[in-house]
């Protein structure tokens, strides 16, 4: 196909508002699939799947439209994944911003639009869902018509429930988004944007081919990460899986690469011929790192090896996944895990829980510290427990932290960033009503109860969003919770300075409220390093009998000591001291963000 | 006829005159036209199961319910057909114990009286639904040392909600002011989803901290006054320890007669259904009442023995529970000074009785499920 008539683009839109929708609708107009076809294709190849248990999903779709091939790309939802979005973005030339006419622009919206921006796509505003009552378009449209400083009278108005505008959209791609640049008889360079693991045919990437042509069965090469591998098939989905024997500049279509390991192939890397390919790969690749981390550990220990299975096939289909065995004297053996942010994190324990069925202990979150040893060595510290006790300073990651509110809840959200360290950047009148801030943040604040206190100071009706700028020096103390004076590895904390009485006291009482009493008085303490800044005394029993224990009916008897027993076994041995899984939790939970 | 090896029988009379909230017995309100029919039943299980009684029977106990509810006729006519034993305790209630009673118990053979007295204040009677004053209390004891008892039990309850200390106190006082051979003190247990839990759970756990020196108190009290705290529960004088009771602790084999009792014979255990009609029909047409089966494993008999024997003040000799203890466990316990050992006994210290429950789950080793379940 000649670059001219190829657009490729993406659709931009806050969850919910409609994404799904129209893309469905984009291929019925373009009869990509007649209904019934739809119906029955997509139900085919999902028994397909069914029977090989193949993964592969739709992540572009080709559509013809008035002799133009249009490639849709989806991108993934949230805010943790910003770089991948910013891959999809780069493999188009265009964005579709859908927007609710209901609820206007979101935090999200802003920030993939922005995205958008800082890739030089056509963005194409659309107002969605002018179907329902309570939609104000006119307002929408403005709102969106400011953000990317275009005419309102260029916003399209649609309802991809009903199908209405969902034609004139198609054909504003092909008009007001520009055709892919790039050199068809060049070295063959392709721009990975996606990928994931099927299990029989190994890592399959998504890819858009700025320059030259790849061809079926040849031998390719991955420039950042050096791994080879041949192209076992070239295809595209429309939607289902169509093979070609080539994909050529400007096209958009997925590489069967039968590797094993989806972090030999990653994300924004660059393809090209392993013979005469190409000499410089494709700008902008990046080497994402975690920034949020938490022990996991299953609450049942027998879970162990379960848990090490789940992790590995799920690292399989998400190359930012990180982990690697921890053990904890008071939970036993787990993981430390990396992720891309805390909404990551939800996604990854959720998916342990419900795909594999495991119940886990998730320690509080933290963020990756830089510590400065006096000998100016730089350490990566991960987990609190190996926060050195002496260091020399310490750095933390900030974020740029985007807020929209209504402008009643403004006073709102600044005390929550100021009691949280944020530095003011700028504030900005979205429409009348709707007001977007902008804080810079350390990243550990959010990890911590943010998420809540937004959501309560602002009735629900805030939205945030978040960019890692960077690292900067904080004062910061590492805070150890001892019982009966032995630390609890997986409770100890790093805090900011000022608010280290307060954690470790919240930490101190809460423990003694949860620990039940033992047969011997049992010390709370919360220490940064060898001074003991709270304390409490959980005091022995006095007594623990079963009182009445006549009459014949002994089985009862003997069954409550059973079950007391059970209880048992579910309790950690902290040195001497028994603790209850649940006031594990009940601490994890006070410490975790409450979402 | 060949002779069997259970030594202790224990018989059920479920009637009550009311129910008391805090009571998870077996019991039933009233039903006075049923007495008759219900000994008939249990009279003809007796002889269903003679066989496996032994020609001496040690100690027979009637409980209940309130026994001394029953029909006077009718229990007279059960007391009667009840083999002869060295030890025969029968429970009563005060507000039932008249003259004519304690005669009535005396010629039919009872040995033992237990009565159910729980409190001496009136305030608190009341919270328990106890329909017996104080002065019914005394009197009914009277009335059994007139009868020429001399060995007689009294039942308290301490942990009531709204006792006070000084409230348990006095119960101790007049309880020891009666002079009885033996008592029973148990601490109110308020079992989750009950009525009287509902009622009462609130302030109990309010009172939750200031109740916990009662067992002290109780403990201290009555062995300041002489008497033995020869189990976690139970206070004699010297040589006057419940013989049925015992037998349960030490693990005997024992036969339970009536709605809702248990038997535990050779390893096996089983336990009447509750329902009256079911049992007196069965018993009726011949057939044996329905039943729970429970075959306990070896090492289930072995557990129960250490869960028994260590509410005893006597040693528990080692090598009966060894397979059921866990070793490590036992060393930790000693060091905290809750558990010792004697010759080749176990024993638990003063405060260790007093955490006997959390003790002995300690002491057990893993326990395996009932292999038979």
């Amino acid at each position: 196909m000649k670059l001219d008539r190829i657009r490729n683009f993406s659709i931009v839109a806050h969850i919910d508002h409609g994404k799904s929708t129209l893309a469905d609708r984009i291929l019925e107009v373009t009869e990509t699939l007649t209904e019934r076809e739809m119906r029955e294709q997509v139900l085919d190849s999902m028994e397909l799947e069914r029977e090989r248990g193949i993964t592969i999903k739709a992540q572009a779709v080709r559509v013809a439209w008035k002799g133009h091939q249009l490639n849709l790309i989806d991108t993934p939802g949230h805010v943790d994944f910003t770089y991948e979005v910013s891959r999809a973005l780069q493999a188009c030339e265009g964005a579709l911003l859908l927007v609710d006419a209901a609820q206007g622009i979101q935090a999200q919206t802003l920030a993939n639009a922005y995205l958008a921006l800082e890739n030089d796509l056509e963005i194409v505003p659309i107002v969605n869902k002018i179907d329902l009552p309570q939609a104000d378009p006119d307002a929408v449209a403005a709102e969106l018509a400011d953000l990317i400083a275009e005419d309102a009278s260029r916003v399209l108005r649609i309802s991809a429930k009903t199908g209405d505008g969902v034609a004139d959209i198609l054909d504003a791609v092909v008009e007001r988004i520009s055709p892919p640049e790039g050199d068809p008889d060049g070295p063959a360079r392709a721009l990975v944007f996606d990928s994931s693991y099927d299990q029989y045919r190994g890592v399959v990437a998504f890819v858009r081919v700025v320059d030259g042509r790849f061809h079926t069965r040849e031998n390719l090469r991955a420039m950042a990460a050096g791994t080879r591998f041949e192209a076992e098939e070239l295809g595209f989905f429309s939607p289902v899986r169509s093979p070609t024997d080539t994909l050529e500049a400007g096209e958009v279509g997925y590489v069967v690469t039968g590797l094993k390991d989806v972090s030999r192939l990653r994300v924004g890397d660059t393809l090209t011929s392993a013979r005469q390919g190409a000499a410089k790969p494709l700008p902008g690749y990046k080497d994402v790192k975690p920034t949020v981390f938490a022990g996991l550990y299953p609450t049942d220990s027998d879970d162990y090896p379960e848990l090490r299975d789940a992790l590995e096939k799920l690292k399989l289909n998400d190359a930012s996944l990180f982990y690697e065995p921890e053990t904890s004297q008071a939970l036993g053996f787990g993981f430390r895990c990396g992720f891309l942010g805390l909404l990551h994190m939800e996604i990854v324990r959720e998916r342990l829980e419900r795909e594999f069925d495991l119940d886990l202990l998730v320690t509080a979150p933290n963020v990756a510290y830089r510590v400065y040893t006096q000998s100016e060595e730089e350490i990566e510290v991960h987990s609190p427990a190996d926060m050195p006790r002496e260091f020399e300073r310490v750095e933390e990651p900030y974020i740029r932290a985007t807020t929209i509110v209504p402008k009643e809840y403004v006073g709102s959200v600044m005390e929550l960033n100021n009691d949280r360290r944020g530095r003011f950047d700028h504030m900005e009148y979205l429409s009348e009503e709707r007001v977007m801030l902008s804080y810079d943040l350390p990243l550990a604040e959010i990890v911590y109860d943010y998420y809540d206190q937004l959501k309560s100071r602002t009735k629900g009706y805030a939205s945030f969003d978040y960019d890692v700028v960077g690292f900067e020096e904080g004062k910061l103390v590492r805070v150890d919770i001892l019982l009966a004076g032995d630390p609890v590895d997986a409770l100890s904390l790093i805090v900011h300075r000022d608010g280290a009485y307060a954690r470790g006291r919240a930490l101190v009482d809460r423990l003694r409220e949860e620990i039940p009493r033992q047969m011997f008085d049992v010390p709370v303490q919360a220490a940064i390093g060898s001074r003991v800044i709270a304390r409490e005394t959980i005091k022995a029993r006095r007594k623990d009998v079963l009182a009445k224990c006549y009459g014949g009916d002994v089985t009862r008897k003997r069954k409550l000591l059973e079950r007391q027993k059970k209880g048992k076994k579910r309790m950690k041995q902290v040195g001497s001291v028994e603790v209850p899984q649940e006031a594990f939790l009940a601490v994890l939970n006070l410490e975790g963000d409450k979402r | 006829m060949s002779a069997g090896r259970v030594r202790h029988l224990y018989v059920h009379l479920p009637f009550c005159a009311s129910r008391c909230g805090y009571c998870d017995f077996v019991t039933l309100v009233g039903r006075e036209g049923e007495h008759g029919r219900y000994v008939d039943a249990v009279l003809a299980e007796l002889e269903l199961e003679r066989g496996r009684l032994a020609d001496e029977v040690e100690t027979v106990f009637v409980g209940g319910g309130t026994p001394t509810f029953t029909e006077p006729a009718e229990l007279r006519r059960l007391l009667e057909a009840l083999p002869a034993a060295e030890e025969v305790t029968v429970e009563a209630n005060p507000e039932t114990v008249t003259p004519e009673l304690a005669a009535l118990l005396r010629d039919a053979g009872v040995t033992r009286v237990s009565l159910g007295a729980q409190s001496f204040e009136p305030r608190l009677l009341d919270v328990l639904d106890r329909r017996a004053r104080p002065e019914d209390v005394r009197r009914a004891f009277y009335h059994l040392r007139d009868a020429k008892f001399d060995n007689i039990n009294l039942d308290l309850i301490y942990g009531i909600p709204g006792q006070e200390p000084s409230d348990l106190e006095r119960d101790l006082d007049e309880a020891l002011a009666l002079g009885p051979e033996h008592l029973s003190c148990y601490e109110l247990e308020a079992k989750p989803g009950t009525r009287f839990t509902h009622a009462h759970g609130e302030e109990l756990a309010r009172q939750a901290e200031s109740m916990e020196g009662y067992f002290e108190l109780v403990v201290d009290t009555l062995t300041e006054a002489g008497y033995r705290w020869y189990e976690t529960a139970n206070f004699c004088r010297e040589g006057l320890r419940a013989r049925h009771n015992l037998a349960y602790w030490l693990g005997r084999d024992y036969l339970g007669l009536g709605i809702g009792a248990v038997s535990t014979v050779g390893g096996l255990r089983w336990r009447n259904l509750p329902a009256l009609p079911r049992y007196v029909s069965a018993l009726a047409g011949g057939e044996a009442p329905p039943r729970e089966l429970e075959p306990l494993a070896a090492a289930t008999q072995t557990q129960e023995r250490l869960m028994l024997g260590l509410r005893l003040d006597d040693p528990l000799p080692l090598e009966q529970v060894e397979a059921a203890l866990d070793l490590s466990a036992l060393a930790r316990l000693e060091g905290l000074g809750l558990v010792e050992r004697q010759g080749d006994g176990l024993l638990l210290t003063r405060r260790g009785r007093f955490l006997g429950g959390g003790v002995t789950v300690e002491l057990l080793a893993e326990i395996p499920a009932n292999n038979y379940n």
